[in-house]
């Protein structure tokens, strides 16, 4: 009787704490805002979602740059979120560093990460004293310009195949009232176009001597005397787009106002949502038809130290579930973007995400700038770059004089 | 015998008695209004810590090679000749030297003819009181991004002006690199006369109505007695207007993000924006110290020589 009584409520608590387990919340913060970002990464909240835990999205609007700075006072204020994206490379080194990020070294090593990301260089990055502190979920390259069909049309010359015919046709282009180059005006873009330019034209030794090994009397010679006459022309072909965002410019091309973008494979996504083919509407010319080879730059996911266990358990679920072959193969397809395991099958993947597949399987790949070269030597270029792209008063000869001074103080 | 004491023996015996009423009164000297030095503390210790601590530690670690997260690993001058040598601090430096000239005196010009038309005892005075204020109550981004709207050459003043019937009118500062500043300086103006001239024209109201009668009967022009009367009676409104003027200038940050974010290419940058983004974007901030410490040193430059003159001066007339 008594017995009963307090057996029951005791049976009736233990039942009440034995039910499922309960789904744990995490915040994940990005900055991937435009129309084809936004479906990638609702890829990657769903996933999370049907496994049992809820993904809050942080989403920041204004690119990396204006994220990665509230990124990282929240980690360094003391309001850590529970999982955040940064582009393979340097820019959490010092946060790691400092010991602010969860080691994932357990999972990656039971999961056998090291085997299944391809290029090895994208777990490099992540690894600080042989601990790997990060996930890489895809890999984007810069190397490509898209070509619209729809203005090459209007102007009534054909498609180019590489930069040199590029050149050749801009004239054309501008008698069409088409802006032959579609550029956006933050520094990140004319930073990025420029090193295309400069492994398409100055060659892969040149861009290794100075971005590997930093070495000055490279930047200052005759290779990148070339890539500084080639981004002096570009420079008059982008004169009239006066667009901030880089998928405003995108959109140009997407409408046929202007002839190409050069412009990383994340573009990809915009002309899908736009719901253009690839080969009838656009094409695109990987190293811009001249060097066939991509850089493996793109995005990872940090996981910065939470007090609580039970958080801890949720981020490493998400770290594993980010590399699963299921959502990498959604995840990438939305995004435009390369898995990083090798052993994925992107069938429905359209024809630049093709070419940019075998070009990685052939190997032709490069480490991206942000995993060679420290934010600030960035920063500096990128000031150097907005002056010399925004206005022809300063020639290629002194642009690559200060950049040659840049490299050599390059850390 | 003397019947007037002379001065000097005067001040003697004056300074005499009081420093042994000094000596008497020493203990309660220091209790003397503790309520209102207790309420103090908190400022004091706020002005010392953070203020006064903030910029010593700044100016400290500006000579390390800090980059995200602070250390101490000293470079000397390193950060000061790599400042220097930035075509972007140059270009900046140039800016809020423009930017501050022509603020200051439009400013106080254009603010104190308002101020002086306003008392006229006009009618509605209350109501463009307000009008004129206005703007200053809105943010530096809002302010910002409301005229990058009106100097935009597809929405803005040109638009409307061609409209009008002006084909050929052209007015688009902010995608010219060497006039941009002045579209900068445009917002700004907008955004801060109000407040100037509010207090210009209390000031106005606390001149004594005896001086503009005795002025009116003396026969002095208008223009004379605002320039050679009332404005150095206003001095110590001149010198708070002044100095909230300055303050602006320096800040002068958010304008330039929302208006151009630096843009065209680096022509509109300014210092503070300088410091943000090497400090945030950099992830240098060593270089961002280098650079606020820069600026701290201008405005020093500007204050001490003024502040001894103000202040030290009275001491020597003693």
């Amino acid at each position: 009787m008594r017995y009963t009584l307090r057996t029951a409520a005791f049976a009736a608590s233990v039942a009440f704490f034995s039910g499922p387990a309960m789904s744990t919340d995490l915040e994940v913060t990005h900055w991937w805002t435009s129309g084809g970002e936004a479906a990638a990464v609702a890829e990657l909240a769903k996933a999370f979602d049907a496994s049992g835990d809820k993904w809050i999205d942080g989403a920041i609007a204004g690119s990396g740059g204006t994220a990665r700075p509230i990124m990282i006072s929240r980690i360094t204020g003391g309001d850590p979120m529970g999982a955040t994206q940064f582009n393979h490379g340097r820019q959490a080194e010092e946060l790691v560093q400092a010991g602010l990020m969860q080691d994932l070294t357990e999972i990656a090593t039971k999961e056998k990460w090291a085997e299944l990301v391809h290029p090895k260089s994208l777990l490099d990055s992540c690894t600080f004293e042989g601990k790997i502190y990060c996930v890489p979920v895809n890999i984007h390259s810069w190397q490509w310009i898209w070509l619209s069909h729809k203005a090459f049309a209007d102007a009534g010359v054909p498609v180019p195949t590489n930069w040199d015919e590029f050149v050749a046709a801009a004239p054309a282009l501008e008698k069409a009232g088409k802006i032959p180059l579609a550029m956006g005006n933050q520094p990140w873009q004319s930073s990025g176009a420029f090193g295309v330019i400069a492994i398409a034209i100055g060659g892969i030794d040149a861009w290794k001597a100075v971005n590997i090994d930093k070495n000055a009397e490279v930047a200052g010679g005759p290779e990148y005397a070339k890539v500084f006459k080639a981004a002096a022309d570009a420079r008059a072909f982008r004169k009239n787009s006066n667009v901030q965002d880089w998928n405003q410019a995108t959109n140009l091309v997407i409408t046929g106002a202007a002839g190409g973008q050069i412009m990383g494979d994340w573009a990809q996504g915009e002309f899908q949502v736009a719901g253009q083919v690839a080969g009838k509407d656009y094409s695109c010319l990987p190293g811009l038809g001249v060097n066939k080879l991509i850089s493996t730059g793109g995005d990872a996911f940090y996981f910065p130290k939470l007090n609580d266990p039970e958080k801890t358990a949720a981020q490493m679920r998400l770290a594993s579930l980010m590399l699963s072959k299921e959502v990498q193969v959604n995840f990438n397809l939305k995004k435009g973007s390369l898995p990083v395991r090798g052993d994925v099958d992107l069938a429905a993947a359209n024809d630049c995400m093709k070419q940019g597949l075998e070009i990685l399987a052939s190997g032709n790949i490069l480490p991206d700038g942000n995993q060679t070269l420290s934010p600030d030597t960035q920063g500096q270029i990128e000031d150097l770059m907005t002056e010399f792209w925004s206005s022809d008063a300063i020639s290629a000869e002194d642009a690559q004089k200060k950049y040659a001074e840049i490299i050599a103080a390059a850390d | 015998m003397a019947t007037e004491a002379s001065p000097h023996a005067v001040r003697g015996f004056a300074i005499e008695a009081a420093s042994r009423d000094a000596v008497a009164r020493r203990p309660n000297q220091l209790l003397r209004n503790l309520n209102a030095k207790i309420a103090a503390i908190p400022m004091i210790l706020t002005a010392v810590f953070v203020f006064f601590g903030g910029t010593i530690w700044t100016i400290v670690y500006s000579f390390t090679d800090s980059k995200l997260l602070p250390r101490l690993k000293w470079v000397g001058f390193d950060q000061y000749e790599r400042l220097w040598e930035q075509n972007r601090w140059i270009i900046s430096i140039e800016n809020i030297l423009i930017y501050g000239a022509l603020s200051l005196v439009f400013s106080l010009v254009i603010g104190f003819v308002l101020a002086a038309l306003m008392d006229q005892k006009i009618r509605f005075e209350n109501t463009f009181r307000t009008i004129f204020l206005y703007p200053f109550a809105l943010s530096f981004i809002v302010t910002g991004l409301v005229w990058q709207w009106i100097l935009n050459p597809e929405y803005g003043i040109q638009s409307v002006v061609r409209s009008l019937g002006w084909t050929s009118f052209a007015f688009d500062p902010l995608y010219d690199q060497d006039i941009v500043i002045y579209g900068i300086l445009i917002a700004g103006l907008w955004q801060g006369t109000g407040l100037v001239m509010c207090l210009m024209l209390a000031g106005l109201r606390g001149i004594d109505e005896d001086i503009w009668k005795a002025a009116r009967v003396d026969g002095i022009p208008m223009w004379k007695t605002y320039l050679l009367i009332i404005i150095p009676m206003m001095r110590p409104v001149f010198i708070t207007t002044l100095v909230l003027i300055a303050s602006g200038i320096v800040r002068l940050y958010d304008l330039v993000v929302a208006q151009t974010s630096g843009g065209p290419g680096i022509a509109s940058e300014v210092p503070a924006k300088y410091v943000y983004d090497k400090m945030f974007l950099g992830q240098n901030l060593a270089q961002g110290f280098a650079a606020s410490t820069m600026m701290l040193l201008s405005v020093l430059v500007v204050l001490i020589p003024w502040a001894y003159l103000e202040f030290g001066g009275r001491r020597r007339n003693v």
